[in-house]
């Protein structure tokens, strides 16, 4: 396995390894490490970085929302243009191109269940191109970013065993 | 009541006064499990739960289920070797039972049986139920725990009438290569040796591919290769493992089998049918996650000064704490309240050092490494 992909495998479980740790899991030397970070970041693979958030957790969370959107194109006007003016929205948390019945998924993240209706109504419904949108508020959330929301440690395990 | 002689002579393991000590206190990092932080793939279980909801809960035919064995035999074509499904292999009640059926089928009361060790602990009293006699062949740390020609001979194993290899090893992470094993695979056809070669950490290797004993030139008929699903898959508990050998040993095998326990549970069977066709990547990914943890982990101790080889395989580190184990073992669980297991404790040759298991999640490594840190510092 090549180094940028060894890091970014580590960075994908944790983000919030330090370098020297990186470079013990991975046998690189730091130097290594801390070039295949950069490398990474400038070819735009690592986007960012961020938490993984239970927002149920959190007094006065957020709210998050599915929506499914669907659009119609012109000669003048595609995808890309469609997901360009959706993306600028502070709202929108995840813009994906899908296929299936509707054409893009899109994660909203509001305050209260009312900002993100109005954001949906007021916002995005009204573009040209959108003819249909349909919002699934999300209820609760299991797993996200790979991890589990569970309670703490079930480690059930023989403390020490041969 | 009174009890047999047999009974009352076997002593009690090593590990017991460390688990012992550890369960004693609730703030403990156990750096001391001999057994996958992970749980068995979701597909293998769901595969037990439907068997369950589908009624299958008789017995099996006693040498486990037929389409079982044939995904075992398919499995080992990976590690080259090649056993016939129908008659050379047994599905036992985890590794254990193949390896103590291995020892009733082919020990006489009297005969010896040469095992290396440091190793894993259950062979001696396997022998000693058996009737056998251990001969203990240290193997050294200048060889990184690899079993060499020279400390056979050194120990007088040209007497022996088996051998008992335990390699990707527990307690160290040692292995084997295929040019170490044909030096010790030349012994055994000189002295006439026959082989019991646990392999159960085989799927558990970082670097290099597993080699066997079993494919040297000559060994294949007289070697029983031990192997299961614990370790690679996560399922200790479900408690299933398997020999393969020529038909007449796993013959014997099975004749002990049919009448101590007839045959290996069923719903684990059906969970490792599953983990067979369609587990190996979750099985990649734990290895990924292992190899990581292991650099992390052996770095640290070399970096603290405890001379630490690099373990090839198993989820072990067996790093060199420069004197007394077990007083080591004790002062960290006291002090720092991270448990190890002390290399004596696994036999000659693993004093001054220790058992440390990476089995354990990369945060609680890191705490347990930086308080062991500490602890050597402050000794």
């Amino acid at each position: 396995m090549d180094a940028e992909r060894e890091v970014l495998d580590v960075l994908a479980r944790n983000a919030r390894e330090d370098i020297d740790d990186i470079a013990a899991q991975t046998g690189l030397d730091a130097d290594a490490v801390a070039d295949a970070i950069d490398a990474l970041e400038a070819d735009n693979v690592v986007h960012g970085y961020q938490a993984v958030v239970d927002w149920d957790r959190v007094d006065e969370g957020k709210i998050r929302a599915i929506v499914e959107i669907n659009v119609e194109l012109d000669r003048e006007t595609g995808y890309e243009q469609v997901a360009d003016r959706i993306a600028k929205f502070p709202a929108v948390d995840a813009l994906h191109l899908v296929s299936g019945d509707y054409d893009f998924a899109v994660e909203v993240l509001g305050e209260t269940m009312e900002d993100v209706s109005r954001f949906i109504s007021e916002q995005v419904a009204p573009m040209p191109e959108v003819t249909q949108t349909v919002t699934h508020y999300i209820m609760d959330t299991y797993k996200d970013g790979g991890i589990r929301f569970e309670d703490g440690d079930d480690d059930d395990r023989l403390s020490v065993s041969p | 009541m009174r009890l047999s002689d047999r009974a009352r002579d076997l002593p009690e393991s090593g590990i017991r006064k460390f688990f012992e000590l550890a369960e004693a206190r609730d703030d403990v990092i156990s750096l001391g499990v001999g057994e996958p932080d992970f749980s068995a793939p979701w597909a293998a279980r769901t595969a037990a739960i439907d068997s369950l909801e589908r009624g299958k809960t008789s017995y099996t035919s006693n040498r486990g289920m037929a389409a079982l064995r044939e995904r075992i035999s398919a499995h080992h074509e990976r590690y080259d070797q090649s056993y016939d499904p129908a008659e050379e292999v047994l599905v036992t009640t985890g590794a254990s039972e193949a390896v103590d059926l291995a020892f009733r089928a082919l020990v006489d009361p009297g005969d010896t049986v040469a095992v290396h060790e440091p190793t894993y602990i259950s062979y001696g009293p396997g022998i000693e139920l058996a009737g056998g006699e251990q001969l203990t062949v240290p193997t050294r740390a200048e060889d990184d725990f690899a079993l060499t020609r020279e400390s056979l001979e050194a120990a007088g194993a040209a007497e022996a009438d088996l051998l008992v290899l335990c390699y990707p090893n527990n307690p160290t992470g040692a292995t084997m290569t295929e040019e170490e094993y044909a030096e010790v695979a030349a012994f055994c056809r000189d002295e006439d040796l026959r082989v019991i070669a646990d392999e159960i950490y085989s799927a558990l290797t970082y670097g290099a591919d597993h080699a066997s004993i079993a494919t040297q030139p000559g060994m294949r008929e007289r070697t029983v290769v031990v192997n299961g699903f614990s370790k690679a898959y996560a399922m200790t508990g479900l408690r299933l493992g398997y020999a393969l050998g020529p038909t007449d040993v796993i013959d014997a095998m099975n004749r002990i089998h049919q009448y101590t326990m007839l045959s290996a549970p069923t719903t684990p069977q059906y969970a490792a049918i599953e983990a067979l066709d369609r587990c190996d990547d979750e099985v990649a990914e734990m290895v990924e996650e292992y190899n990581r943890r292991r650099r992390l982990v052996v770095s640290r101790f070399n970096e603290m000064g405890l001379d630490t080889f690099e373990p090839g395989g198993a989820f072990y580190a067996f790093p060199d704490c420069g004197g007394d184990d077990e007083a080591f073992a004790e002062e960290l669980l006291e002090a720092q309240g991270v448990a190890v297991v002390p290399g004596s404790v696994f036999g000659e040759g693993g004093e001054g050092h220790l058992r440390v298991s990476y089995a354990t999640s990369m945060r609680e490594l890191k705490e347990a490494t930086d308080r062991i840190a500490t602890f050597v510092e402050n000794r």
